[in-house]
């Protein structure tokens, strides 16, 4: 790719992540508490734990590489990706945090069944946690290749399959699973590679007199924007604000607070560690405006983050920026794709590859293993063969697709006693299918332009009333069908713990 | 023109009638099953009613109405008076007009055949038949139904019969730490009155707070983190009588302490575990608990360094051999599952001399199960 590039760093960083995130999977375990004093059990993960484990897990390449890239080639407006991937904590605070957390569920299809008693809504579920989960490993692994091409100069497919052999290999020997520490150690290390090097380089601008990017100020696109502009932006906050609540690898991690307090209280925390941490990609994107703007016009603007401090800086301080920055991006795709696998490994070996094949039944362990490797070598290979969308928009897509069915799913589950099984599984289809397809159109049509373009590239605008809607009529039209036990079970949902109630 | 097909499709007349029959019958006994309660009534009446064809149909315990279906609602008030009369005689009775005052003219109700509930020889309600006149067929019918609703009733009792033996293991189990144990603790409590009154203070409230976990009433489950800490009191209250003779490696890991678990189904593996552990003569013993992490689930781990078990004797006691002292075992592999289905059953590890590993694999989500 790049003539001449001292690949010698960003190999450094590669394989130092690599090794210690196989290190820290294989022998992980060694640093959970070993003691034999007591009480050990009063030890619930603290809130501010587990929100710099939610942090790490879900600090994905689209936000490590993505958003600085997008702010590069688009400007201003692309700043709602950051604030919307932080507001659906919000709405995930306000909303659906804590009952999600007293339904005792540890998936969403777990919640699915416990809230409406019903196999068939468990099954459309775990359909949709893989798809949605697939589609979000999807841009990791091509991030991956990124990564490598650009620092290392190695071959694009390179990336994505040392990343899914990584991801296979810690999954597998079960390692990192869910360590809470582990991913926790990750949002700080991705926070650190781009603390640094952002500071080395504002002071590297200060020093080279402060200049600013030419032609007009740095909010303007410097691709051409379209009209639908006004439309892809409110789709694209409809997206991410009502999306964040339906990933299933985020939802997992619920599950570890003790109750519905520590779960307000962890998202609160995660709420500010993303507040800070997307402060930073965006002065990536004003600082390439004014020290690399070729990149964006030759359409490799993911790669900002890791070629902007060897753009600015020259030697050894460079190198040494370069390998930071290449670490936190490799750490970004390990640790998202880890709590993704996990998360889709598990969906599968429950309800495929547990399941009785040909009058042979797999046990648990085995029949995870081989959950997992369908979970990453399916996305894998759609990494090498899909058209590269940007790491950013086809994260956006997942997050279209998660808003448009489970974010219905939650929110009538939690808050509106009258939602029947016939009527979410109606809802999950029409959200499913209109979010796919759209998705499939936009993976097929390489250069968007017109109306039908711009609705199928950013759905959520029309998918999530869609399924909204299709969600609340078919309930009422099947209201003979309202679960029986639906009102103790919303009792237990809002009733804070420390409210002596029978629950039963 | 005929539809032959359809004909043959669904058989002779009497063989319709037979399905509607046997189909009205099905619709009923999943409320049946419930036992005889208003809701129960209520519910199953319509589909008793279909059976039977009469113009109105009651189902009575004892002493009053549960549920009536049909016309000539004012005779509802007598259905009380006829249920006691019937219960005393304790079969199935007929009763004209004198015994079913009417001012409502044309009203079709003249008679009544009243049929006793019987659940395992004991009357518990009645099945009311009202008609206008009294016919040999209406009392069969009566007397069948009434018979057919009994065997439902009888397997309700069934059914709630095995939760109550459930219960009652549980309660039996928690009556079971008890004796010998709560003798122990107070005879090692006292030796530290003198010598050391602080830690005998400690103890005797970790004491009242086992005790107070252990004879918890309400709720089959718990969390993984209260177990274990009642485990933990457990632990120190051995610990103060074994001294350095009991050592104890905890590895928790904090992720599955919220998981739902079924109540005291851990402390009984570690009260075992403690047993052998100790038996193994001089040095004392090593117990190790580990509760890992595994996705899905959770995988708890009780392990002695004692003298083990001859595995057959481990098999006859979790299928339940009451002849054994490891009745705990048992009865914790019973209750997980019962709760989270046979695939969660205990796993045991043991050999002659070779120590003791007991396996529990909780799923962190099932449904019905929550603390």
């Amino acid at each position: 790719m790049n003539p001449g590039l001292d690949a010698a760093p960003g190999i450094v960083a590669v394989t130092l992540v690599t090794v210690a995130t196989l290190v820290i999977g294989t022998w992980g375990l060694r640093f959970s508490r070993t003691t034999s004093d007591f009480f050990v059990a009063s030890r619930t993960v603290r809130p501010r734990l587990n929100a710099s484990a939610i942090g790490g897990e879900y600090l994905s390449a689209a936000s490590f590489l993505g958003v600085a890239g997008l702010v590069l080639t688009f400007g201003a407006d692309m700043l709602w990706y950051p604030v919307g991937w932080t507001a659906g904590y919000l709405v995930l605070l306000v909303l659906v945090a804590a009952p999600l957390r007293r339904s005792g569920a540890y998936t969403l299809p777990d919640f699915a069944e416990a809230r409406l008693g019903s196999r068939g809504v468990r099954s459309v579920c775990s359909v949709l946690v893989v798809a949605v989960g697939w589609l979000y490993l999807l841009p990791q692994f091509q991030g991956a290749g990124i990564t490598l091409s650009s620092t290392v100069g190695a071959p694009t497919w390179l990336g994505p399959i040392i990343v899914g052999m990584v991801v296979l290999a810690n999954v597998t020997s079960g390692g990192m699973r869910s360590i809470t520490f582990v991913q926790a150690f990750q949002y700080w290390l991705k926070l650190t590679a781009l603390l640094i090097p952002v500071t080395v380089l504002l002071a590297v601008w200060a020093g080279d007199s402060a200049p600013t990017a030419g032609g007009g100020t740095w909010s303007v696109p410097l691709a051409a924007g379209g009209g639908q502009g006004l439309y892809v932006t409110y789709s694209l906050i409809i997206a991410t604000f009502l999306g964040t609540m339906g990933l299933p690898h985020v939802v997992v991690r619920f599950y570890t607070n003790p109750d519905g307090r520590a779960a307000r209280r962890t998202t609160l925390v995660v709420l500010a560690l993303l507040g800070v941490f997307y402060l930073l990609p965006p002065v990536y994107g004003a600082l390439g405006r004014i020290y690399a703007p070729e990149l964006a016009t030759a359409g490799r603007s993911d790669a900002l983050v890791l070629e902007l401090p060897r753009i600015m800086l020259d030697g050894p301080a460079g190198e040494l920026l370069t390998g930071l920055v290449t670490a936190g991006a490799f750490a970004a795709f390990l640790s998202t794709s880890s709590g993704l696998s996990i998360a889709v490994a598990g969906v599968l070996s429950q309800d495929v590859t547990g399941r009785m094949w040909g009058g042979h039944r797999l046990g648990g362990v085995a029949a995870f293993r081989l959950g997992a490797v369908v979970a990453v070598t399916v996305p894998c290979i759609v990494a090498l063969a899909a058209p590269n969308l940007g790491v950013a928009r086809a994260v956006g897509l997942a997050f279209a697709m998660a808003a448009s069915t489970f974010c219905p799913l939650l929110l009538l589950g939690i808050w509106w006693r009258r939602l029947t099984s016939v009527g979410a599984i109606a809802g999950l289809v029409a959200g499913g299918l209109g979010s796919g397809v759209a998705i499939a159109w936009t993976l097929a049509v390489s250069d968007p332009e017109g109306w039908a373009d711009t609705l199928m590239g950013q759905p959520a605008a029309w998918t999530v009333p869609l399924a909204l809607v299709t969600m609340v009529v078919v309930s009422l039209l099947t209201a003979a069908r309202i679960p029986a036990h639906t009102g103790r079970f919303l009792v237990r949902l809002h009733t804070p713990e420390t409210l002596d109630l029978d629950r039963g | 023109m005929s539809r032959p097909w359809r004909r043959r499709h669904l058989g002779t007349e009497a063989d319709r009638a037979t399905f509607r029959t046997l189909h009205s019958a099905s619709l009923a006994s999943p409320a049946l099953r419930e036992g005889l309660t208003r809701d129960s009534a209520e519910r199953s009446i319509r589909h008793l009613h279909a059976l039977l064809g009469s113009p109105a149909l009651a189902l009575t315990d004892t002493a009053e109405t549960l549920a009536w279906h049909g016309g000539g609602q004012h005779h509802a008030d007598q259905c009380p008076g006829l249920a006691v009369a019937t219960v005393e005689r304790g079969s199935t009775r007929m009763f004209d007009r004198g015994d079913l005052p009417c001012d409502v003219p044309g009203c079709l109700i003249r008679t009544a055949i009243v049929s006793p509930l019987v659940v395992e020889e004991r009357v518990v309600g009645t099945l009311q038949v009202f008609a206008a006149h009294p016919t040999a067929g209406l009392a069969r019918a009566a007397d069948e139904v009434s018979t057919w609703v009994s065997a439902q009733l009888d397997l309700a009792e069934l059914d709630a019969s095995r939760t109550r033996l459930m219960e009652a293991e549980v309660r039996a189990l928690r009556a079971q730490i008890s004796p010998h144990f709560i003798y122990n603790s107070l005879g090692a409590i006292a030796s530290f009155v003198r010598t050391d009154p602080d830690r005998a203070r400690e103890l005797l409230l970790e004491f009242a707070d086992f005790t107070r976990y252990s004879f918890r009433r309400h709720g089959e489950y718990t969390t993984l983190a209260e177990e274990l800490r009642s485990v933990e009191r457990y632990l120190l209250l051995e610990q103060a009588r074994f001294g350095d003779r009991l050592r104890v490696t905890l590895r928790i890991a904090p992720e599955v302490l919220p998981v739902a678990v079924p109540f005291l189904c851990i402390q009984p593996l570690v009260e075992n575990a403690v047993r052998h552990g100790l038996e193994a003569a001089e040095g004392g013993g090593h117990i190790r608990i580990v509760a890992r992490d595994q996705g899905q689930e959770c995988v708890i781990e009780v392990e002695d360094d004692g003298v083990g078990e001859d595995p057959d004797i481990v098999r006859r006691a979790l299928a339940g051999d009451a002849a054994l002292d490891s009745i705990g075992l048992g009865n914790v592999d019973s209750r997980l599952r019962n709760a989270f289905g046979d695939d969660f059953g205990l796993v045991v590890e043991t050999a002659q001399g070779a120590g003791t590993k007991v396996v529990v694999r909780v799923p962190k989500f099932a449904p019905g199960v929550h603390a």
